[in-house]
């Protein structure tokens, strides 16, 4: 016990100092089980998220706009393959990462849960779930953690480019004609709300927040980060002649922020507990990929094993 | 405008525009995470191929027309891809079949096509070449590996390419027009392709255990020629879909 709590102080000063800490140094569990939550819910995320927008890749209405989506479905892909590097670092296999989601244990982002109903909402998911998105991640390159915060930095990289990619095709949108400047309304209508939920609880309700903070897990707040991210977002809104569904929204002169209406968090919590419009849809679409290619992974270890055992006997 | 080029463009295009829809459709199925990415890798470089084919096909036809005119406003027989591009994605064993069977035939393709005195087709072709050349040695491994790797895994994928087999024999049907841009050094006989694509498949084949099925000529309807399988329809009706309803929309 003395042996952990000097550990456990050790391990404190590096966290103050800002020196990462790395794979093979020691941690307390607390600390790993919560990365492992943490890492492995933002993996899930991009994978989960690949599905709302692959609903509109086969009707991508331009050569460009498709080209754009495919590689930006790529990106999420890949970005699911960097966090579940790191995740695996703390010594768990992805495998197990994957059948925690199946078996609806391990959580990913509420927002893919919700519906892609037109073309308009690939633009609102890069200009608003990656533009909240980012504002969470840009925060998170300062993890305390080093695959953690390395994964970060590249994945910001090529954040930056889905929100231009998301905000271009609703510029496209607000400048069409007038049935494209109403899909571009409808689908802010429908997003605002959610991508503002994707901050998680308020710091007052938030179960891991403090703990995560004083280990630099976290870096910021679930209610500074969402803060920022609604100031830098309204004026790229109504520069576009878009309006947000919130009457409460305004500019206040005081804080310098943008005041907003109380969030519907009863709709948040029933959305995360599974009763969103699309949760049993991408869930059950994950796991059939998952399922249907089971044959395909044996195969592929089948053959490196004989492959092994060819050049054992050579 | 030189019909002949025209339409040479367009077969070069559609077959990697649908293919690449074909892979699109694939998104976020496949077996593992890496596999994701790989194939839609390959998906992306067929598309931007498309595009380029498209594109001066576009500008042969002149008049203001667009890649995306030609892409998503055409009537189904006016796409002039193979029926092999056609073919659903029945299981990862068919989709790995089908992507190899034009892997070799484009790897065999691109090769000629980058000595085109056709200076876009050259260009468009040298690029296109070091793209498929990986999409083929990518492809061939997996074809090894499925074929050696379990019981199952041989079975379905000597089933998948026991059933694609009759689409293979449109990609050596030729015709005037080919042979005419052939004779003028900018295109390429489809027929005199046939050899090098019989023993390159072989050659996969007896690596990975699988048996060549025979070919056979199965129709005389070809799409290249604008006469396509029932599947076809359906791709179109979902990658035509926003353009049709909203024709004067620009994207």
């Amino acid at each position: 016990m003395m042996e952990d709590s000097k550990k456990l102080e050790e391990f404190q000063a590096k966290i103050d100092a800002d020196v990462k800490i790395e794979p093979k140094d020691w941690m307390p569990e607390k600390y790993r089980q919560n990365l492992i939550r943490q890492i492995s819910q933002h993996a899930h995320s991009e994978i989960i998220g690949m599905q709302p927008e692959g609903n509109w890749l086969t009707r991508a209405p331009s050569l460009r706009s498709k080209k754009i989506l495919m590689a930006k479905i790529q990106d999420e892909a890949g970005h699911g393959l960097y966090l579940y590097c790191a995740a695996e670092t703390l010594g768990v296999k992805r495998e197990q990462f994957l059948k925690w989601l199946h078996d609806g244990v391990a959580k990913y982002s509420s927002v893919f849960n919700y519906p892609t109903l037109s073309w308009a909402d690939i633009g609102a998911i890069g200009w608003l779930v990656d533009g909240a998105a980012i504002v969470n991640q840009v925060s998170l390159q300062g993890t305390s953690y080093g695959p953690y915060s390395r994964a970060m930095v590249k994945i910001c990289k090529e954040e930056s480019f889905h929100q231009r990619q998301g905000y271009e095709i609703i510029v496209n949108l607000a400048n069409g004609t007038k049935e494209q400047k109403q899909m571009a309304q409808d689908a802010l209508d429908r997003w605002w709300w959610p991508s503002i939920m994707m901050f998680g609880p308020h710091d007052a309700d938030s179960a891991h927040s403090n703990q995560s903070l004083k280990w630099k897990i976290k870096r910021e707040s679930n209610d500074e980060l969402r803060q920022r991210y609604i100031d830098k977002t309204i004026h790229q809104g109504e520069h576009l002649g878009l309006t947000f569904p919130d009457e409460n929204l305004k500019w206040n002169d005081k804080t310098k922020h943008y005041d907003y209406s109380p969030i519907d968090w009863d709709e948040f919590w029933n959305v995360v507990k599974g009763n969103g419009p699309g949760n049993k849809a991408r869930l059950a679409h994950h796991t059939k990929a998952h399922n249907d290619g089971a044959w395909v992974r044996e195969a592929a270890i089948a053959f490196q094993e004989k492959q092994k055992l060819k050049s054992k006997i050579a | 405008m030189n019909n002949n080029l025209f339409t040479y463009c367009l077969r070069l295009g559609d077959n990697g525009l649908i293919l690449s829809h074909r892979i699109a459709e694939y998104c976020s199925a496949g077996p593992q995470l890496e596999e994701d990415l790989a194939i839609t890798n390959v998906g992306l470089d067929l598309l931007g191929q498309a595009e380029s084919f498209l594109k001066y096909a576009a500008d042969i036809k002149g008049g203001g027309t667009t890649e995306d005119d030609l892409a998503f406003k055409r009537k189904e027989k006016e796409y002039l891809c193979v029926h092999l591009t056609e073919i659903p994605n029945i299981d990862y064993a068919y989709i790995m079949a089908r992507q190899f069977l034009m892997d070799v035939y484009n790897y065999y393709l691109f090769q000629k096509l980058t000595a085109s005195k056709d200076t876009v087709i050259a260009g468009i072709s040298a690029k296109a070449i070091k793209e498929i050349t990986y999409h083929l040695s990518r492809s061939a491994d997996w074809i090894v590996r499925l074929g050696q790797g379990t019981d199952e895994s041989h079975l379905r994928i000597q089933t998948a390419f026991n059933d694609l087999w009759m689409f293979t024999d449109e990609l050596f049907e030729t015709d005037e027009i080919e042979k005419d841009l052939a004779n003028k050094g900018i295109g390429v006989d489809s027929s005199s392709l046939k050899e090098d694509w019989k023993n390159k498949t072989k050659e996969i084949f007896s690596q990975a255990g699988l048996q060549t099925p025979t070919i056979e000529k199965h129709s005389l309807a070809y799409g290249k020629f604008g006469s396509h399988t029932e599947y076809l329809g359906f791709l179109l009706a979902e990658m035509q879909h926003i353009p049709l309803l909203y024709p004067d929309a620009k994207w």
